[in-house]
């Protein structure tokens, strides 16, 4: 029976090319309505029956991000343990959304081979946008964006990191509970020598 | 003195069971849904989401109640009562099972005669209650919607009325538990009377307001229809009475068409005791009302809207000559 061969097909695709007038008419089965009512119901039933479901149940299970995820920034630090960020100032510049605001000092004197560092480097969370144009324009490779998703904090106070949370900033997401219980980040200081 | 105990007990039975499978309506509705399009339904607030009907409940009645200046307060304040109650009413008058197996021992609230002139009658009153809701809330797309339920409604009501004819044209009686004793006779009657079983359904999931002929409520195209400006309580009893009138409509379909309590291969005399008799003929009453409760949101879930010409030509165009026709055939053939 063609109504059963008709249940195998794709009834979504229709091949044909878009110029092309559909010029098919309803034959009289389907102008009776009930047995494609029935061809319908039993589309919905396979859906049903179906195991698969794209529901991703946060927070038990979280979505696997790539790894060019931009989420919250992070400060680098190279293999002699001093922060890789120069403040030349090329991201602050790049930034849409006049985000970051750094404060260049002179770099302690056994750093050999630098000039200057931030002194203060502090990036607004709220205001930033996410675009990743900070992490282009670095010339050092010192700043990127970790996969942390920007969390729920209860003050405004809080989205606004300094350098000492951006240094920080590769824990994993199970101590956000504990940052908001326990207050702020401590302090990690740059392993100079 | 006993009989009115026991009347009393069985009512607060009846309100309390439907209030419990209404709520449970609303969470399988959501879920279904959510099965049918690839994802899941509410399952965190319970086990498998059951407290979320907890959840609603809490959160309707704390709710504002705003009532908005200009509306007609009198018919404001009792359209949802017109459109909650006679669901409820119409349960009264529903075998939910046998004692003994027997149309005479049925278990049911008030045996009225007319079963059924009853049940068309009170489903009736609910139209009132759509119809004083969009004229009360005093906006042009609330009183449309609810000039096109109340014009759905007894559109439809024709349809079911012819259905039925011949219904009790072919059993003979007009009682609803007799009508189930004349399908433990003869066969169900979805089987000896398939047009009609169709006709009917076609015309309960209109008197429901369910999709496809849920125009009325049309969520995408005038917000909420007649219901839009009720909140918090009111709104609720509009949307609970929805289900329940479902409920009540699946209950009377499985006493007219699917057999009412009646298991297929089981004789006259029941299982024997008259306790187990019982529990065997309401679970199978209840199972056949909530697999048609369960095609009621499958079919939610699989059609789009029809446009209210269509409704229209169906209502009084297709069913009721399909109607009429059935009535010939069936006495045609009892000749």
């Amino acid at each position: 029976m063609d109504l059963l061969k008709k249940l195998d097909e794709d009834e979504l695709i229709n091949n044909k090319p878009i110029n092309e007038k559909d010029t098919r008419k309803q034959s009289f089965w389907e102008k009776l309505y009930i047995p494609e009512l029935i061809r319908g119901l039993f589309t919905t039933l396979r859906h049903i029956l179906r195991k698969r479901s794209f529901t991703i149940e946060y927070p038990d299970t979280k979505k696997e991000l790539s790894p060019r995820y931009r989420g919250e920034h992070r400060l680098k630090i190279d293999e002699h343990g001093r922060m890789k960020c120069v403040a030349c100032y090329m991201c602050a510049v790049s930034c849409p959304s006049y985000c970051i605001f750094i404060e260049a000092a002179e770099a302690p004197p056994d750093w050999i081979g630098r000039d200057k560092i931030p002194s203060k480097f502090v990036i607004d969370e709220l205001r930033c946008i996410f675009c990743g144009y900070c992490i282009e324009a670095c010339p050092k490779d010192a700043i990127e964006m970790t996969q942390k998703i920007p969390r729920v904090y209860t003050k405004r106070q809080s989205y606004i990191y300094d350098m000492g949370i951006l240094l920080n900033n590769d824990g994993d997401r199970s101590d956000w509970i504990l940052e908001e219980v326990l207050g702020p980040h401590k302090k990690k200081t740059s392993k100079g020598r | 003195m006993l009989t009115i105990i026991y009347v009393i007990i069985f009512c607060i039975g009846i309100i309390g069971f439907i209030m419990t499978v209404a709520a449970g309506a609303t969470l399988a509705e959501r879920r279904i849904a959510a099965y049918i399009q690839d994802r899941i339904g509410p399952n965190r607030v319970g086990p498998f989401g059951t407290l979320q009907v907890v959840a609603d409940g809490i959160k309707i009645f704390f709710k504002e109640d705003f009532i908005p200046s200009y509306v007609n307060k009198p018919i404001f304040w009792l359209a949802p009562i017109i459109a909650f109650v006679p669901a409820i009413i119409n349960l009264s008058i529903i075998p939910f099972g046998s004692i003994s197996w027997t149309a005479d021992d049925a278990i049911v609230l008030a045996d009225v005669n007319v079963g059924i002139l009853f049940f068309l009658a009170i489903t009736s009153i609910a139209g009132y209650g759509f119809a004083y809701a969009g004229w009360a809330s005093n906006s042009k797309y609330s009183l449309l919607g609810g000039l096109r339920s109340a014009a759905q409604l007894i559109s439809f009501e024709l349809g079911m009325g012819l259905a039925l004819i011949s219904i009790i044209l072919f059993s003979g009686e007009i009682t609803l538990k007799n009508i189930i004793g004349s399908q433990m006779e003869h066969g169900w009657n979805v089987f000896t009377q398939p047009l009609a079983f169709i006709i009917f359904l076609t015309a309960a999931f209109a008197e429901c307001n369910r999709t496809p002929f849920d125009i009325p409520e049309a969520e995408q195209e005038i917000v909420s229809g007649y219901h839009t400006e009720f909140s918090s309580m009111r709104f609720g009893m509009f949307m609970f009475g929805e289900y329940i009138a479902l409920i009540t409509m699946s209950a009377f379909i499985t006493c007219l068409f699917l057999g009412g309590w009646d298991i297929p291969f089981i004789g006259k005399e029941g299982f024997g005791s008259e306790v187990f008799n019982v529990i065997a003929s309401v679970a199978s009453f209840l199972t056949k009302t909530f697999l048609l409760v369960f095609f009621y949101m499958w079919v939610r879930w699989t059609l789009p809207r029809f446009r209210w010409d269509q409704l229209m030509t169906l209502g009084w165009k297709i069913l009721i000559p399909l109607g009429l026709l059935n009535i010939v055939i069936t006495a045609l053939l009892m000749l």
